[in-house]
């Protein structure tokens, strides 16, 4: 491994830990607002303690969030220093912004963590509601500023040099949108299936039966509408991606020839020397569809874009199916829930439907991890699309592959602790959590 | 503009180092507490830290954001040439904020604490050393661009005497502000007496490394004496800071436990003023002679206008919750519990 291929390797691996844990932490706190909210409504001690055992799990996986996005503001420098020389002032709009949004949502975490019984119960709960309101905030300000590495405006490019700059405009960039809702509602789906399906386990285990099927329900209703949204989002990415980064369409589709009425492809083996696929099934006319709304529209292919300007076709065609194809059983799972909930009352005690959530646990990260994947392996060999090499951008300094292992160790190390926390926190829900209201100050 | 962009960056510098430094220092405290002591010390700690420690470290990232939005070739050069000492730092902080919530949420108590004590403890003198470190290298002058081995361009741009004395400083100023802030953040005679102690230990500590800034500067051929003695502005600070400090231990002595906070917090404003305003406006020097400039090394008009307004903007917001949680807390600290069931 080269010194390049391990700087990108540090940057996937920094990105997919942080993504988890802004995740869960830039959504947790509506599922709890929500079981907050029952309690102060209904003084059903079960709600209460539903929040405060969120809340625990929620501080761990927010601190592991907080440092992890601080080692990021430092590693864009330490990896990519001549990237962020001259990208810093143009895209840096957002991340001033995010500044102060991360900050709120610190200050409002330290108010809700804190302030069980110290303060009136609804401005407590009003702080619960900024820290998820500023949680998703900072992620979309995050998300414009990478929408911006695809679409790259707000600047004029003269000459090798960055001229015209406008921040703000930068910060609007033509992706920002598209980008920012797909992932904030990815966000809901992947929190949502992950929580309830933990809950589903236990459910499944007779272990503390009330309360974890409140707390099911409540994160199983907001991942099963983030999922049966995300197709819209979707489409209207891909649309987006089609105009502006024909090579990253051409490599999630595997479309190596430029045509008319182009079919969708899904599944199969890309083989780039010979520019075909193997044993894919093809839906005739849809990708030209999907991409400009037009059976008959023309869909660029692989050969139009010259070989040194392509992205990794593999990778990023395998990303795209596994996240499109979890996202439709995400989706389908979503139907018979709320089928479930209108018609069917009685499956939602039966065991066939738990263990479905059960099993659909990662799911949505999986998904959130490849959806990632195909962004960031799909506009490759850029990290400013049409402008900046990503080689070009890496720092001078020899020997990162033990830069990265380092971080791997780190990263591992940690993903096994809180993997272990987590493990405990949920073991003890019993001793800890789901008290009846009389033992119940003995939480703090 | 650019002068409330430089002014938020000295600022926010400044607040890292007074609150993220007190809550450094109350992992070294920590580390000089003995057994018999640690788990009451811990409890002062948490109750003390707990509900603003995330917000203590949001200074560094608006610190490090002000920097790579404003003034890009500074970051990056930074970034180039400090890479070993910036990533040990960041290992610092990645090890200490997890250890210090793991500890508190951990489900279980058993015998993983003592593993997320140690970690805390550690990082809690590693991440400051290294700040420090950092803070040292970058007018040290041996930040090389020409330089053509490794060990020139990436280990010996801050490993070096005075870079090394910055950091140990660091860490004595460090383990001084939490001592003195944690006096008031106990009720108890006897604990108090602790942290006296160890307040008067760290301070003694803190003019022992900056004695021995002094001498390795020297020994470097850094003229830091001229930069420090050299112009009133200098001479005015230190004197007032050795003031401040003899009336600081005269109120201490007297039971006064929160105006020595302020007196604390204006000893460390002088001396970060007196190292940086020799230089302004260069905040690297290089060792070509060369340096890189707040005013000469900044972004864009357009992008300095914006990221000033964007700091203005969000000072709206911060400050005022900033300080009324800190107001709760401390307010409510001490007060019992209102059941509200």
């Amino acid at each position: 491994m080269d010194d390049f291929i391990a700087a990108r390797s540090q940057m996937a691996l920094s990105l997919g830990f942080h993504i988890i844990f802004s995740c869960i932490g830039m959504v947790m706190p509506f599922f709890m607002a929500v079981s907050h909210w029952y309690w102060l409504k209904t003084n059903k001690i079960v709600y209460k303690n539903v929040t405060k055992a969120w809340s625990q799990g929620v501080a761990i996986f927010f601190a592991t969030g907080a440092v992890s996005g601080t080692v990021l503001s430092f590693e864009l420098g330490l990896l990519w220093p001549k990237f962020m020389n001259h990208a810093g002032p143009i895209f840096g709009m957002p991340f001033s912004l995010e500044g102060t949004a991360f900050f709120i949502e610190a200050i409002a975490l330290g108010f809700f963590l804190y302030g069980w019984d110290r303060f009136n119960p609804w401005f407590h709960w009003v702080t619960g509601v900024i820290v998820g309101i500023s949680g998703l905030v900072s992620g979309i300000l995050v998300v414009a500023a990478n929408a911006w590495m695809n679409s790259p405006s707000g600047f004029d490019y003269v000459n090798g040099q960055y001229i015209n700059i406008d921040p703000i405009k930068a910060m609007f960039n033509d992706a920002w949108f598209s980008q920012a809702l797909h992932m904030s509602i990815a966000a809901f789906a992947a929190t949502g299936f992950a929580v309830a399906g933990v809950h589903a386990i236990m459910i499944l285990k007779h272990k503390n039966v009330e309360f974890h099927t409140k707390s099911f329900k409540i994160a199983a209703v907001f991942g099963c509408i983030a999922a049966l949204l995300q197709p819209l989002s979707g489409d209207l990415s891909a649309k987006y991606v089609a105009r502006t980064q024909p090579a990253k369409l051409a490599a999630m589709e595997a479309h190596f020839h430029t045509e008319k009425s182009a079919s969708l492809l899904i599944g199969g083996i890309p083989d780039t020397k010979n520019k075909r696929v193997d044993y894919g099934l093809k839906l005739p006319g849809l990708l030209s569809f999907m991409a400009h709304g037009n059976f008959d529209a023309e869909v660029t292919g692989l050969d139009q874009i010259p070989i040194q300007n392509q992205p990794p076709i593999a990778i990023t065609h395998y990303a795209f199916q596994i996240m499109v194809g979890l996202g439709m059983l995400m989706m389908a799972l979503s139907g018979l829930y709320f089928l479930a909930l209108w018609k069917y009352r009685n499956w939602l005690s039966s065991r066939w439907l738990l263990n479905l959530f059960a099993v659909a646990t990662p799911a949505g990260f999986i998904a959130v991890e490849a959806g990632w994947t195909v962004t960031e392996v799909g506009r490759q060999p850029w990290i400013i699309q049409g402008i900046m090499r990503t080689a070009d951008a890496v720092t001078p300094m020899p020997g990162i592959i033990y830069s990265f292992y380092l971080y791997t160790g780190v990263y591992v190390s940690l993903a096994l602790v809180v993997i272990f926390m987590l493990y405990r926190q949920i073991r003890m829900v019993g001793k800890l959590y789901d008290l009846p209201a009389t033992s119940n100050q003995l939480v703090h | 503009m650019l002068y409330v962009v430089i002014g938020y960056l000295w600022a926010a510098i400044l607040l890292y180092l007074l609150l993220g430094g007190a809550d450094f220092g109350a992992g070294i405290i920590e580390f000089f507490t003995s057994e018999a002591n640690q788990s009451r010390t811990q409890k002062t700690l948490y109750r003390a830290i707990g509900p603003i420690w995330e917000a203590n470290h949001m200074w560094l990232i608006i610190t490090v954001v002000i920097l790579f939005v404003g003034f890009p070739a500074i970051y990056a050069t930074m970034s180039v040439y400090l890479h070993i000492p910036l990533t040990i730092m960041l290992l610092g902080i990645i090890a200490r904020g997890t250890a210090f919530a793991f500890r508190h949420y951990d489900a279980v108590v058993d015998d993983m604490q003592g593993l997320y004590n140690r970690i805390f403890v550690y990082s809690s003198f590693i991440t400051p050393l290294f700040l420090g470190i950092i803070a040292g290298s970058s007018v040290s002058s041996h930040i090389d661009p020409m330089a053509t081995t490794f060990l020139d361009a990436y280990v010996y741009s801050w490993l070096d005497w005075f870079s090394v004395s910055v950091g140990l400083f660091t860490v004595t100023i460090c383990g001084y502000l939490a001592a003195i802030y944690l006096i008031g953040e106990t009720a108890s005679h006897g604990e108090r007496q602790r942290f006296m102690r160890k307040a008067r230990f760290m301070n003694l500590a803190a003019v022992g490394c900056g004695a021995l800034v002094f001498v390795a500067a020297y020994a470097e051929g850094i003229p830091l004496f001229n930069w420090v003695f050299g112009n009133w502005i200098g001479l005015t600070a230190i004197s007032a800071a050795t003031l401040s400090l003899v009336l600081m231990w005269y109120l201490l002595v007297k039971g006064k436990r929160y105006i020595v906070r302020v007196l604390a917090g204006f000893q460390i404003t002088m001396i970060l003023l007196v190292t940086t305003i020799h230089h302004f406006p260069n905040i690297v020097l290089l060792k070509n002679g060369g340096y890189l400039s707040l005013l000469e090394h900044r972004g864009h008009d357009k992008t300095i206008e914006s990221l000033g307004t964007a700091l203005l903007l969000g000072s709206v917001f911060i400050l005022p919750a900033l300080f009324y949680l800190i107001y709760s807390f401390q307010k409510k600290a001490h007060a019992p519990l209102k059941q509200n069931f």
